[in-house]
């Protein structure tokens, strides 16, 4: 099991930890703290489990320690609180949970805090990034610090204007009042509360047996916008002149403009206003987007090759199978073997690829949702030959992410366009360039043996192999930068991502779990989970071949050689809940997984229907396949700040494990891929969601938040695949289970946007 | 150019822009009412839904010039309205239970689950779970099953 960073704070020892912040010269109230504050694991002797002494969070948590970056929090006078979060929220439900944080510390309702994204800020170093799970895990103290700092501040103020002692003041939905009813808003101490001088000032945060906000459910504070339109993504955004532009973009896979036959004429047409061939094809800029639409198909372009010229399915798997790294030579004891294989699938959000951008000679301003702004920021500016002060980079609210975001592909071109026109652009990507030159989770194998006698399982050896994977958007830096300080040593971020992020759960004795990547022909990036659905996924599928060859049921096995009791605990809910071994009619049945990382636990409980009459039920333009008709969820994560949000990220895993296990995938062919549309890549759809779903949040472990938003796809992935299993009889080995057929036709890839639709009024109901 | 004429909202609006501009376009562009949100163009994955007269469409699939002046558009920005209230009884079911993740499919999700609710009514019955089964709307999010609790219990307040 993996261990919490819950190590000593300075003062432990003699009391409750304090921590110091700044109470900062400004107008109003205005309160900071560095942005790592928690206190870190000390990096031990190698281990043959490297997750026991440092995992991926701690690393990310680590690596911004001499960095000194202030995080603040602002009272405002009409009695709210600001906060710029330096995270993307992109529906993780961030901005909630730090809403959460300061309510609690500051004793103000939920509805009075403000969280806004903060802009690209260079100072915080590799501070702003959002990805592995890490936001609430690195937040979960500076936030509270900053929020408790301002709390002081407050009553301090509070009890020079009552004329009462600190101690005779209560601090409760945002009113100070005395003992002898007298009170005062916190709006009316805004102003009186700040500081002409930035001083130093140290705190002790609300223990966690006196909570009111943190770790009960609240609803998200942007549901209300959610709900009525009002929520701004980026193309929402009302720029300036900021007019519709799209890329017309190559048949194959990163294949470059040779020559454009009809510019003039394409220039000429109904509300287009610019025409520019970029890097990455020929851009068009017009009053709306349905113009730009019409353009990039009237284009007439010749492209050079790509990137992936003639490869497939067949040649990636041939190379990974070349690049496979030996399991070692066959041991005398029994042994259960198999080899995986997970094709590309797309990480696509809704909210395709996009950005503004406003270039002007000596400056440039972005509005995209980015995971990695620090990262785009630096590489903008590199690209348009600015000073990296002169770029200005805004976060704005995403519409998914699912690793897609943590690239800024959109904002890049946009500003490649904008500098070339000279005029700002509002850039998006049609929905079949996100699936055909977008990011995909790389395609994949994996090769798993494991050796038993009697009833000890002796050793466990897996070996992942897979396209490489694009980490390029800051979370490599981090993870360069740390690398040295690893006990692995000196080895490529990508090595060192996974094996910071796997696990070896189980008492298996031996245990190595080895990667090795090739081939970097793709637009590859992390998807949700990164390695983990598929590396867990065929250990899984293993687990349960193991526990058949000792004649153990699948749920018992696990119980008995998971490592400690948290596991044990989550294993045992689902089990419990889902009414494990419960007799199923022959073409139906259950299965159960395992998973932990970032330092918490989850295990999955699927029934599954793989009977003909199911799985033929007749989709339009859909798969139907298997349906899971029942899901059990149990998660510990430690401390969970908001249950219903966490229950939300574990729902959404859920649906991402379904349609890994069964039914979405990326088809490669002649060097493109061959879906264009959410009618071509099979995610989860209503038809595929199970009718029963349970998310059991556990009991808190622990007095620090682990990670959520990821969680739950590989046992989700894990637990269909072994009910699959189950149910069929017969273990999957080829994920989804349906990539062997085609079931769509392939829209043509030049043009390479389908026309848009006229009969929408036909089909009105 | 060609002007065009519809209704949006309880508002009569005339554009200046060629025919064959997708609705869509002419709100989000033209317009700037952005609740109908791109997710494909094609008429796939439901993001745009929005109603005319009382029915669910997608504006990325209908060129301008289809509108008759008499026709009504309600976008998600002009549900509440359509029952005089600050929410729709959708919306409001919606809140309850906390559907959204990220937001972008919400408005389109709302818009179909009225009209569903809607079409399930005037046929006399009440939303089955083969209804739910047939909308189309993606939520990349995957928040479905609490879109499919919300739409039950937002049809009973409708």
């Amino acid at each position: 099991m993996m261990m919490g960073s819950n190590g000593g704070g300075p003062d432990e020892g003699i009391g409750r930890r304090r921590f110091l912040g700044y109470v900062v010269a400004a107008p109003t109230l205005v309160v900071a703290t560095e942005l790592n504050l928690t206190p870190t694991s000390d990096v031990g002797l190698p281990s043959p489990e490297l997750t026991e002494l440092l995992d991926l969070n701690d690393m990310m948590t680590a690596a911004a320690l001499p960095t000194s970056g202030l995080i603040s929090v602002e009272v405002n006078q009409d009695g709210t609180v600001s906060f710029a979060l330096p995270r993307a929220e992109v529906g993780q439900g961030i901005t909630t949970s730090t809403a959460m944080l300061i309510a609690e510390e500051m004793a103000v309702p939920l509805e009075r805090v403000r969280v806004t994204l903060a802009d690209a800020r260079p100072e915080l170093v590799f501070n702003q990034l959002t990805g592995g799970s890490n936001t609430t895990i690195a937040t979960y103290v500076p936030i509270r610090v900053a929020a408790a700092i301002a709390r002081n501040r407050l009553l301090a103020t509070a009890a020079t204007e009552l004329g009462s002692a600190v101690t005779d003041l209560t601090l409760k939905a945002g009113v100070i009042t005395n003992r002898s009813g007298r009170s005062v808003d916190i709006g009316a101490l805004a102003e009186k509360a700040a500081s002409t001088r930035t001083q130093q000032v140290s705190v002790e945060l609300t223990s966690r047996e006196n909570f009111t906000v943190i770790g009960r459910p609240h609803n998200r504070i942007d549901a209300l916008d959610a709900v009525t339109g009002r929520k701004k993504f980026a193309m929402d955004l009302d720029v300036p002149d900021a007019k519709p532009t799209m890329v017309c973009r190559p048949p194959t896979i990163n294949g470059k403009v040779g020559s454009v036959a009809n510019l003039a004429e394409v220039r000429a047409m109904p509300g287009v206003t610019d025409v520019v061939t970029i890097s990455t094809g020929v851009a068009v800029r017009a009053r709306t987007f349905g113009q730009c639409i019409d353009a990039v198909r009237a284009l007439r372009v010749s492209w050079k090759s790509g990137t992936a010229e003639g490869t497939s399915d067949e040649t990636v798997l041939r190379k990974l199978e070349a690049a496979e790294l030996p399991l070692g030579l066959k041991p005398l004891t029994p042994t259960v073997e198999g080899k995986f294989t997970f094709y590309f699938r797309s990480n696509s959000a809704l909210e395709p690829n996009c950005a503004i951008a406003d270039v002007r000679a000596g400056r440039a301003e972005i509005w995209s949702a980015l995971k990695s702004p620090l990262t785009a920021k630096q590489t903008i500016a590199a690209k348009l030959g600015l000073p990296v002060g002169s770029v200005t980079v805004h976060v704005t609210e995403g519409g998914g992410s699912f690793g897609r975001k943590l690239f800024f592909d959109a904002a890049l071109e946009a500003a490649e366009v904008s500098q070339k026109i000279g005029k700002p652009v509002k850039l998006m990507w049609h929905r079949a360039d996100d699936s055909r030159q977008g990011r995909t989770h790389p395609m994949a194998t994996s090769r798993v043996r494991a050796a038993y006698l009697g009833n000890t399982v002796l050793s466990y050896k897996q070996r992942h192999t897979s396209v490489s994977t694009d980490l390029g958007h800051g979370l490599g830096e981090i993870i360069t930068a740390m690398a040295a300080r690893l006990p692995v040593g000196d080895i490529g971020f990508s090595q060192t991502f996974f094996h910071l992020s796997q696990a070896m759960s189980y008492n298996f004795g031996a245990s190595s779990q080895l990667l090795n990547e090739t081939d970097k022909s793709f637009n590859t990036g992390s998807m949700r989970n990164v390695y983990s659905p598929d590396v867990t996924c065929a250990r899984e599928l293993i687990v349960d071949q193991l526990a058949a060859k000792m004649g153990k049921d699948p749920y018992r096995f696990r119980h008995d050689f998971l490592r400690d009791d948290r596991s044990r605990a989550v294993l045992a809910k689902v089990a419990e809940v889902g009414a494990w071994g419960r007799s199923m009619q022959a073409g139906t049945a259950q299965g159960i997984a395992f998973h932990a990382e970032y330092k918490a636990v989850s295990a999955v409980l699927v029934e599954i229907d793989c009977r003909p009459e199911t799985v033929n039920r007749p989709i339009r333009d859909g798969v139907a396949g298997p349906r899971v008709t029942k899901m059990v969820i149990a998660v510990d994560v430690g401390l969970a700040v908001n249950p219903r949000g966490l229950e939300a990220q574990m729902m959404g895993c859920a649906m991402d494990g379904i349609a890994l296990a069964l039914t979405s995938s990326l088809h490669l062919r002649d060097g493109y891929f061959l879906e264009a549309s959410w009618d071509n890549y099979f995610y989860t759809r209503q038809w595929n969601t199970p009718p029963e779903l349970r998310i059991i949040v556990m009991p808190s472990t622990s007095e620090e938040p682990g990670g959520a938003g990821e969680l739950g796809v590989a046992a989700s992935l894990a637990a269909v695949a072994c009910a699959y299993g189950r149910a069929t009889g017969t273990m999957p080995t080829s994920f989804p289970i349906n990539h062997g057929t085609l079931s769509f036709t392939p829209k043509p890839t030049v043009p390479p946007i389908p026309p848009s639709p006229t009969d929408g009024l036909n089909h009105a109901r | 150019m060609p002007q065009h004429t519809f209704r949006v909202n309880g508002e009569q609006v005339t554009v200046d822009v060629d025919g064959d501009v997708r609705l869509l376009w002419v709100l989000r562009d033209i317009l700037g009412i952005t609740g109908p949100k791109y997710g494909c163009g094609i008429n796939v994955c439901k993001a745009c839904t929005s109603h005319i007269n009382g029915k669910a469409v997608n504006p990325c699939a209908i060129p301008v010039a289809d509108l008759q002046p008499t026709d009504e558009v309600t976008t998600i920005e002009g549900l509440p309205a359509t029952v005089g209230k600050e929410l729709h009884p959708m919306q409001q079911a919606w809140l309850d239970r906390d559907v959204a993740q990220c937001g972008y499919c919400q408005p389109g999700q709302i818009m179909a689950a009225v009209a569903l609710v809607r079409r399930a009514k005037a046929e006399g019955r009440g939303i089955t779970d083969a209804d739910l089964d047939g909308l189309r709307n993606i939520c990349r999010c995957g928040t479905y099953s609490r879109i499919r609790e919300a739409i039950k219990a937002g049809a009973e307040n409708m």
